[in-house]
């Protein structure tokens, strides 16, 4: 069981006053049946707890600032610079540290770690390429706002700007990855920095924050003292939705005949799905969710349009076509979700909901704005939105949802269609598991077919793109909820970017279950070749990629694999049996299947491919 | 109004945006940034600190239509270490900048020179056999005009502080 996994196992040790009791009681855990290695803590000591106005050095107080924000759980790499802060750690009670394989890889977990906690993800790397190898993982977090916290390693202050062994100027690269940065300059200034870059990081529109220690101002002795609370005469996040629009907004709804709902990420960041629901019951308007607000409402309610836009479902994008009232909940017009945004919901008026007033107006004007915690404006909202009954509206969406349901051949025999592993995913987990998906027609088809009914619960890149997301997320996610059973719907190229994760995976027992459905290609690409660039099939062919049974496999995973479709169910079964090593079952899918409906970049709904006739399976 | 945002780099009115912040290490980084990778074009940006040594004042000259000017100052109000963000456009403002400019000025041609620095009500800073170098101080368009009026004398170089500003009256960037 997940529950009785590293955490409390390293409790244990951590308890333990007897050093020859301990590694007594490792060996023979390490030698227990399953032949699994089980974890292997270092002896440590017992850190006396820092007491304010103690002297401590710089590193310490940084363990101790990041305990005192309800930091648990650390992902990183240590490295030269680093090494002040990870001698602190060897001594450490209350910080859980998860050693990866590369830096991305740890980013990525602490951001999945707070997707499905809500809390903010730490990552740890050294200077120089540690803390470049951050920078996509960084990055991915700032285009989805999410709240992460990444501490890396510098060189002393007094080499900084001297090209020293492995100084990199990660503030000057993060700077427009980042929702803020720090460079620590002086010990004393490490408690307020790591409370100043916690309350940046999870408030107002969350997003990461780096804070660079030098390796001098980890050594140096400094007086710890608490950060209560945080005040930044230069930092106020508008929680306090402008009330004026309220009323503006009500009027709108009242007086619409087609109103959708367009559920974005803000949704899930504030907590708002309660409230969405209620506006989507009260109104009886059909809700549609962004990629990344999959699971902000329940998508087997009659009442969901499943996803929009590009590889949206097509009445999603009818309805958003056709409708009189557009109403944004924390979603930001994403290029991906519009296509071209001059003949996108042309006919309607629209509401923007956000929390972050430059969201307004920056791709798209509506007529009313409300600028506030999604969750609060809705409230706020509700108390004047009256009931309203199903209308020729609601008949119209059944319609389209009856003409153009999202379809896949179901028929095969011979060769597994990719959209049905998602299905089967679903079927088998009831739509109960947290789902990751890297990044490409994988996760379109896990959007479209993995109908997510609870928030936090989905977890993919969805500004970034970032191929390689899926497996250390999915860790991240598991590390973050160790009850639940976590999926991660993969494909063949996005999970030969980051599989050397599956070590730490294996290291700490966690049982993420990956589902590559490998088509031996990067298959959005060789769609976009197929359908726009003449069949000129560039660049695209990974039939040379290892055999995934066997690597999982080397790793110590568990390695399983489908060909037909009548093996499907069967290997997801056996793959949900296992809960002490993460599974990789290798689903050999259909090598030239197209991700359908799709609205090509830049077009109208009117330009969608609809999945149906198709001219070729397999 | 148009339902769609103007694309970026769309020509308009010039503003005049004062931005209060954080006297820090990266600060100017992080604003030019912003205007570099957002796509703003900036026409002048001066900057120095202030009576309250924490907060340093930038003034910034940016154009673009209204919309990308109400991007420009809600993207920089988003920036952690900014204080505030005042469009001075529309209110009664002072606007100054700063000018030196190294004339030709050889013994035939001081007295129209120096009838020109009197008429501008500027000042000559340095002279050489062959150069003066006049101070100027005044709005925009003043500077402009001098520079017209020397340049059939010769400029050899010029250097302008770019534009600062401050609100007419009681009232101070914080209060607008």
């Amino acid at each position: 069981m997940r529950g009785e996994g590293f955490f409390v196992f390293l409790a244990r040790i951590t308890e333990s006053p007897d050093r020859a009791d301990l590694l007594k009681s490792v060996n023979k855990m390490a030698k227990s049946k399953s032949g699994i290695q089980k974890y292997q803590a270092p002896p440590r000591g017992k850190p006396e707890p820092v007491r304010d106005g103690a002297t401590v050095s710089g590193a310490r107080a940084l363990m101790e600032s990041l305990k005192a924000q309800g930091t648990e759980v650390v992902f990183g790499v240590p490295g030269g610079v680093m090494i002040p802060a990870y001698d602190v750690l060897y001594d450490e009670g209350g910080l859980s540290h998860i050693l990866v394989g590369h830096e991305q890889g740890g980013a990525h977990m602490a951001d999945g770690f707070a997707r499905v906690t809500g809390k903010v993800g730490v990552c740890f790397a050294t200077s120089g390429p540690g803390a470049t190898n951050l920078v996509t993982g960084i990055a991915n977090a700032m285009m989805d706002s999410i709240p992460m916290v990444a501490v890396t390693g510098q060189v002393r202050t007094t080499a900084i700007g001297k090209d020293a062994f492995q100084e990199a100027d990660i503030t000057g690269i993060t700077m427009p990855i980042t929702k803020h940065n720090y460079l620590v300059t002086e010990s004393s200034q490490i408690p307020r920095v790591i409370a100043e870059a916690f309350y940046i990081a999870r408030t107002g529109r969350p997003g990461p924050v780096l804070v660079d220690v030098p390796m001098d101002v980890a050594l140096n002795k400094m007086q710890y003292h608490t950060v209560p609370d945080v005040k930044m005469r230069s930092y106020n996040p508008q929680t306090a939705v402008n009330l004026d629009g309220v009323e503006e907004a009500a009027r709108l709804i009242a007086e619409a005949t087609r109103g959708v709902i367009y559920v974005g990420g803000g949704a899930i960041n504030s907590g708002a799905w309660k409230e969405v629901r209620e506006l989507a019951r009260r109104t009886n308007f059909p809700v549609t969710t962004t990629l990344l607000a999959k699971g902000a409402f329940d998508e087997t309610d009659p009442l969901s349009l499943g996803m929009l836009g590009m590889h949206g479902t097509a009445y999603a994008n009818y309805a958003v076509r056709d409708c009189d009232l557009l109403i944004n909940i924390g979603a930001r017009f994403d290029d991906r979700v519009t296509g071209k945004i001059d003949a996108w919901a042309v006919g309607a008026k629209s509401i923007h909901i956000d929390i972050d007033p430059a969201e307004i107006g920056k791709v798209y004007i509506p007529d009313v704005a409300l600028v506030g915690d999604c969750r609060e404006a809705l409230e706020a909202l509700l108390s004047c939105v009256n009931e309203r009954p199903r209308t020729e509206w609601n008949d119209q969406i059944d319609q389209w949802k009856q003409d153009f349901p999202l379809w896949y051949a179901a028929d095969q025999d011979e060769v597994i269609l990719p959209q049905m592993v998602c299905d089967e995913l679903w079927k088998a987990t009831k739509g109960e598991a947290i789902m990751a998906t890297g990044v490409g027609q994988h996760q379109m088809w896990a959007a479209q077919f993995y109908k997510c009914r609870h928030p936090r619960t989905f977890v993919t890149s969805g500004g970034l793109g970032t191929m390689g997301f899926g497996l250390p997320s999915a860790i991240g996610a598991a590390v973050g909820a160790p009850d639940r059973t976590v999926w991660c719907i993969d494909g063949d190229g996005s999970f030969m970017m980051t599989n050397q994760e599956l070590a730490p995976a294996r290291q700490h027992k966690i049982p993420v279950k990956v589902a590559i459905l490998n088509n031996q290609c990067l298959g959005m690409v060789r769609q976009w070749q197929t359908m726009f660039w003449d069949h000129r099939l560039s660049a695209i062919d990974l039939s040379h990629q290892p055999d995934f049974v066997k690597l999982a496999e080397a790793y110590g995973a568990v390695g399983l694999r489908a060909e037909k479709p009548s093996e499907v169910r069967g290997v997801i079964e056996k793959a949900m049996e296992v809960n002490d090593r993460p599974v990789i079952v290798d689903f050999r899918v259909a090598r030239h299947e197209n991700c359908l409906p799709m609205i090509p970049a830049g077009q109208t709904v009117e330009q969608m491919i609809l999945d149906r006739p198709r001219k070729s399976i397999g | 109004m148009p339902k769609v945002a103007s694309k970026i780099g769309s020509i308009g009115q010039q503003h005049t945006i004062t931005v209060l912040v954080e006297n820090r290490p990266g600060v100017l980084a992080r604003v030019a940034g912003l205007f570099a990778r957002r796509g703003y074009n900036v026409d002048s940006l001066a900057v120095s600190i202030t009576d309250d040594p924490t907060i340093s004042r930038m003034t910034v000259v940016a154009s673009g239509d209204e919309q990308t000017l109400d991007q420009i100052s809600k993207q920089l109000t988003k920036l952690i270490d900014v204080i505030r963000v005042a469009d001075y456009t529309d209110a009664p403002m002072m606007e100054r900048e700063l000018a030196l400019i190294k004339v030709d000025a050889d013994t035939t041609k001081r007295g129209e020179v120096m009838q020109l620095v009197d008429i501008f009500r500027a000042k000559i800073i340095d002279i050489s056999e062959t150069t003066f170098t006049i101070e100027v101080t005044g709005d925009v368009e003043k500077i402009n005009a001098i520079e017209r009026m020397l340049e059939p004398y010769g400029i050899r170089e010029m250097v302008r502080t770019g534009r600062i500003a401050l609100i007419r009256g009681a009232r101070t960037a914080i209060q607008t």
